[in-house]
């Protein structure tokens, strides 16, 4: 009955440690520790400006690091050539950007969008990527007869949703999310947050979600850490961080929102 | 099961001036398996803050906090995590969920979180509901917009729908009628007879005196300001 994974696995997917980043003079992110597990959400709140997407851009490659390392698998990912690397990116891991357009092709089909990450992981069959895309479609909640439509012709929610599909249509071990449901309305948001528990649970997968919003990682994140001027002021159980936090700037954070 | 051993605990506020609270200082508690606890004390004296200590939302100053075998004062956040998964239920007053998840999922999501098959899960989840009087129709709704007593007995049927060996209850009759105030009650008896450890806060003194063998007051413990 309890053949759930998460319990057994007890090593990090992911460890990092000491991640620097500067602008020049100014701090991006500096000396981040984390570790995330497999089937667990680590939230990431901080003003703005405290260095959220600079860290996810540098897991994610997107950015070059100053210095730490990234380990998976007993690798620093850091310090993969880049094919490996891209790789990496296409299938064990996803990043689903803040704006679906960033994270989606618009002049592509909405199958094609998530078969063409499929083909990039090494799918061939086109019979069996396009049932696969509109399984995944179904899964989002999007119609499957709409697999020919392009996203240009989705509501903003059903975009994000699609770039969701096609993050995880490769079963990823890491999902990064920056701000996946900024700009969506609430119901729109709800529906997403419950998409995203469910996978987390049945997939095993390990999120670190960035965003503003203190609601959101309540009922979604684990863990929390707490961001500032580039550097994690507190992290621990998400609850714990939010109702006993111990930081003046976690205080401050939590008093300015409304109590859940 | 619970083992609260000189724990203190106040409370920093920052944007205060830095005011220190001091709430509770050498809190001592022992709950044997069967056995229901009920916390009592004036109001501010502290009841809440020990059931979330226990529950571990607050993280005590010094002490020994262990529950089902957990010190809860150096436990890491994921250890606390997986003690609340098998181990530790809690019945909160308040309902948080994701708006848009209908009640029967609600209540079986601590038994999917324990890979239970989500046919079981279900069933199990609408049992509980079913034994609780909520009108079949609201099963399916999201409980955000439920009253009250509808919210509280979601939250007690996600309580019960695992036998947790160690379970906290905060006010679990406060809004109920008597109808359903007497299932709650038959709920933790068969608890305790299962051999659960029970800590509740019960300002209903009636509920209390029926099932609570013994009541801790908090405020032997409250700290000197
Ligand atoms: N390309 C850049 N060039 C120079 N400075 C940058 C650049 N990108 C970010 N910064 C600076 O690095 C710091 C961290 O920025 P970052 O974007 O990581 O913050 P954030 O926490 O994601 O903020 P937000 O919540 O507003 O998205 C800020 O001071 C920002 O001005
Ligand atoms: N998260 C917190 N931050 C700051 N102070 C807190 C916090 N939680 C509790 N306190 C303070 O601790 C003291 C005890 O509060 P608690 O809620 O435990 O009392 P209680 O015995 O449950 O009272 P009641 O019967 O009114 O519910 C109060 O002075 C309260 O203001
Ligand atoms: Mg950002
Ligand atoms: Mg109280």
């Amino acid at each position: 009955m309890m053949e759930n994974t998460q319990f057994q696995d007890d090593a990090p997917l992911l460890k990092v440690r000491g991640l620097t980043r500067s602008y020049w003079a100014r701090t991006g992110c500096a000396e981040v520790d984390l570790d995330v597990w497999p089937g667990e959400v680590l939230g990431i709140v901080g003003e703005s400006g405290s260095g959220k997407s600079t860290l996810l851009s540098c897991l994610a490659g997107h950015l070059e690091a100053d210095a730490g390392s990234v380990v998976q698998g007993g690798e620093d990912v850091l310090r993969l050539p880049e094919p490996a690397r891209r790789r990496l990116m296409r299938t064990d891991w996803a990043y689903i950007h803040q704006h679906a357009r960033d994270g989606l092709r618009m002049n592509v089909s909405a199958g094609g969008n998530v078969g063409e990450r499929m083909m990039a992981g090494g799918a061939r069959h086109y019979g069996s990527i396009r049932d696969t895309a509109a399984d995944w479609l179904q899964r989002v909640e999007i119609d499957p007869a709409r697999i020919d439509d392009r996203p240009t012709a989705f509501s903003g929610g059903m975009q994000q949703r699609l770039q969701i599909a096609r993050g995880l249509v490769t079963a990823p071990k890491l999902v990064l999310m920056d701000e996946p449901t900024g700009g969506l309305d609430v119901s729109v948001q709800a529906r997403l947050l419950d998409l995203l528990r469910g996978l987390v649970r049945d997939m095993g997968l390990a999120v670190i979600l960035v965003t503003h919003d203190i609601g959101v990682v309540r009922l979604l994140a684990d863990r929390l850490m707490v961001m500032r001027h580039g550097r994690v002021v507190e992290a621990g159980l998400t609850d714990r961080v939010l109702d006993d936090p111990q930081h003046d700037y976690t205080q401050l954070l939590v008093s300015s929102v409304l109590p859940a | 099961m619970i083992h609260v051993r000189d724990v203190s605990k106040s409370f920093t506020l920052h944007a205060q001036g830095g005011i220190v609270i001091p709430v509770l200082e050498g809190a001592r508690l022992e709950v044997a398996a069967g056995e229901c606890v009920a916390l009592t004390g004036s109001s501010g004296s502290g009841k809440s803050t020990l059931l979330r200590l226990l529950q571990g939302n607050y993280a005590p100053a010094s002490g020994r906090i262990e529950v089902a075998g957990l010190d809860l004062a150096t436990a890491t956040p994921r250890e606390i995590a997986a003690l609340r998964r098998d181990r530790l239920g809690y019945v909160s007053q308040f309902l948080r969920v994701v708006p848009r998840v209908p009640a029967h999922d609600v209540v079986a999501d601590p038994l999917l979180q324990l890979g239970v098959p989500p046919a079981a899960a279900r069933e199990r989840a609408e049992a509980l509901l079913s034994r609780l009087n909520l009108p079949q129709a609201l099963w399916s709704l999201s409980p955000t917009t439920f009253s009250g007593g509808e919210q509280q007995r979601v939250n007690i049927a996600r309580g019960f729908v695992h036998p947790y060996p160690v379970l906290l209850l905060d006010e679990p009759t406060a809004s109920l009628d008597p109808l359903n105030r007497a299932v709650v009650l038959d709920l933790i008896r068969e608890a305790k007879a299962r051999g659960a450890a029970l800590v509740g806060i019960f300002h209903d003194r009636e509920a209390r005196d029926e099932i609570a063998d013994r009541e801790v007051d908090v405020s032997l413990f409250a700290a000197a300001p």
